[in-house]
């Protein structure tokens, strides 16, 4: 864990007091109303939209001087996403950064929730492209904000309907929704549905930005979160055949890493600071001799 | 008899003389502009309406005030709901109301395309308004959906094929299987064989003749076609400027127009 000197020209977490409030406040609604899409006053930040501006908002909003952030893309810490994120909140928070999911205390994502337990006093930042879950099926804001007014959610059945017609079974494999608290229909983002029942009763707290789309939404912790399905069809997780290739977890989301032009393969932890911790135990999966440096 | 079977029947008796749906001086105007006023009538149960006119005669008017798509300025529709009671259908709440719409009610358009998703697969669109509905098992879905392609004369291997693939006499068909499956009790129709070549239009007139007689649908069917009225409905109202202009049985008015309008209407049909 390292402390940072912060560049003292912009305001503490680049955003001005003003605009942290309005945001606070979006937030503090999300929370009452878990699921609920609060639309706020989504600012321009020094990324491009995609990039996860929503979910540096809310982070910006959240960060104290004392908190520990961590930030992944697609499970891991070392890509050009979570570098650049965590660099930027090095610079105008001077906040202690960490790669290890227990000492952080917010933990910012796109796609992935860490594999180990998040525990109360965390809030995991989700990054959201388009918070709307039924965008696809109906191109109206104004139909889609009166269809969740109405708990009209069977258009999102329909989807499944297409999928099981289709493919012979739901093949929804990310951004799959849920209903939250047997009231709003949410996407929870372009997370695998292998992480859907990590938001189930969670102990922390979960924030979900969308900044092109100027939403927020919350789960707060221990809110019901369960997949949709059919009762012949009903929801089920990926499941992978061998364990991660180098820590040798099993029951958890893996990568495919390509090794050669022979369509050599191998499937690794998606989540790198999982599989790190478990290879410092000693564990070893069966390539971790060839493959680790 | 016991006493409860004859409370029933009294029940029974009571309602049929009822109306389904009652209609009083509506109005509604575009501006200083008239779409159609001073529209009053019944339909009960079973019963099936054409309301004709040539275009402009405030027809589509009066069929959106009616189902709720366009507010009228003046006058009332009530509706008798499932429980017997009469309800002012603006006086709804809007979840009501839409409940309705997907229930109760079926609206068949002109235009498939408005009707239907055309993105999803012909089994989907059927499903839909039953997963509206709250139902969630996959195999009794399907096999209504199947059910009802095969009552619309569609052939059931193409049940995961999209409306896109469809001729329009398909499309067509599947609109109206779309809105016939939570059997509703008043289906509103839009020309529903404009559009169609003469061939297929007798045909589905056949088939919606057959569904109407058998699942006692009150219809309203607006149409500029005379020979779509004769075939289909029971009572006529004929309309010109906004106004109803003569208002009988279907039969009587069409052998013996009364308003010199329906005697041009009925005139202007031509003899093949």
């Amino acid at each position: 864990m390292t402390a940072h000197a912060r560049t003292s020209s912009y305001n503490f977490a680049y955003l001005d007091e003003q605009t942290k409030r309005m945001i606070r406040r979006a937030i503090l609604k999300a929370i009452a109303i878990p699921g609920y899409q609060v639309p706020f006053a989504s600012r321009e930040m020094p990324m491009p939209y995609g990039w996860g501006t929503g979910g540096v908002q809310v982070t910006a909003a959240i960060l104290g001087p004392k908190d520990v952030l961590k930030v992944i893309d697609q499970g891991a810490d070392d890509t050009t996403n979570a570098v650049s994120i965590r660099k930027f909140f090095q610079r105008v928070a001077g906040v202690e950064t960490t790669t290890r999911t227990a000492d952080a205390t917010i933990i910012q994502t796109r796609h992935r929730i860490p594999e180990a337990p998040l525990k109360q006093g965390q809030v995991l930042v989700y990054q959201v492209p388009i918070p709307e879950p039924l965008r696809f099926l109906e191109p109206r804001e104004t139909e889609t904000r009166k269809m969740h007014a109405l708990e009209e959610y069977g258009l999102m059945h329909v989807k499944l309907y297409e999928d099981i017609a289709r493919n012979g079974h739901i093949a929804t494999t990310y951004a799959y929704p849920v209903k939250v608290e047997g009231r709003y229909v949410m996407d929870p983002s372009p997370t695998p549905k292998f992480d859907n029942p990590k938001m189930h009763m969670s102990e922390a707290l979960q924030l979900f930005g969308a900044g092109r789309e100027k939403r927020i939404y919350a789960l707060p912790p221990h809110t019901e979160v369960v997949s949709l399905d059919f009762e012949d069809h009903p929801f089920e997780v990926q499941r992978f055949d061998k364990p991660c290739a180098l820590c040798g977890a099993e029951r958890v989301y893996l990568d495919e890493v390509v090794l050669d032009d022979r369509g050599g393969n191998m499937f690794v932890c998606s989540d790198t600071d999982h599989c790190e911790s478990r290879r410092a135990e000693g564990l070893r999966g069966a390539l971790s001799g060839e493959v680790a440096p | 008899m016991t006493v409860a079977a004859a409370k029933i029947e009294t029940l029974d008796r009571e309602s049929a003389a009822l109306p389904l749906l009652s209609v009083r001086s509506v109005t509604r105007t575009y501006g200083a502009r008239i779409g159609c006023a001073d529209v009053s009538f019944d339909i009960w149960p079973g019963e099936v309406l054409a309301v004709v006119g040539e275009s402009g005669s405030g027809k589509t008017t009066l069929l959106n005030c009616i189902s709720t798509r366009l507010e009228p300025t003046s006058g009332t529709i009530s509706y008798r709901m499932r429980d017997g009671e009469m309800r002012d259908l603006y006086q709804l709440e809007e979840a009501e109301r839409r409940v309705l719409l997907r229930t109760d009610w079926g609206f068949v358009h002109q235009n498939p395309a408005d009707g239907l998703r055309m993105t999803v697969s012909a089994g989907a669109n059927v499903g839909e308004r039953l997963m509206a509905v709250g139902q969630r098992h996959y195999g009794r879905l399907r096999s209504t959906a199947t059910d009802w392609l095969g009552r619309v004369e569609i052939d059931t291997e193409r049940i995961d094929d999209q409306p896109r693939a469809f001729s329009g006499g398909m499309r067509q068909r599947l609109q109206i299987a779309r809105n016939l499956v939570t059997a509703p009790r008043l289906v509103f129709m839009d020309e529903p064989t404009g559009g169609l070549d003469v061939s297929v239009q007798a045909r589905l007139l056949d088939l919606l003749r057959g569904l109407v007689n058998d699942l006692g649908l009150a219809v309203i069917i607006v149409t500029h076609d005379l020979a779509v009225a004769r075939l289909l409905s029971h009572r006529m109202l004929v309309m010109k400027d906004g106004r109803v202009v003569e208002h009988g049985l279907t039969d009587r008015l069409l052998d013996d127009p009364q308003a010199p309008y329906t005697q041009l209407l009925v005139s202007s049909i031509l003899q093949v």
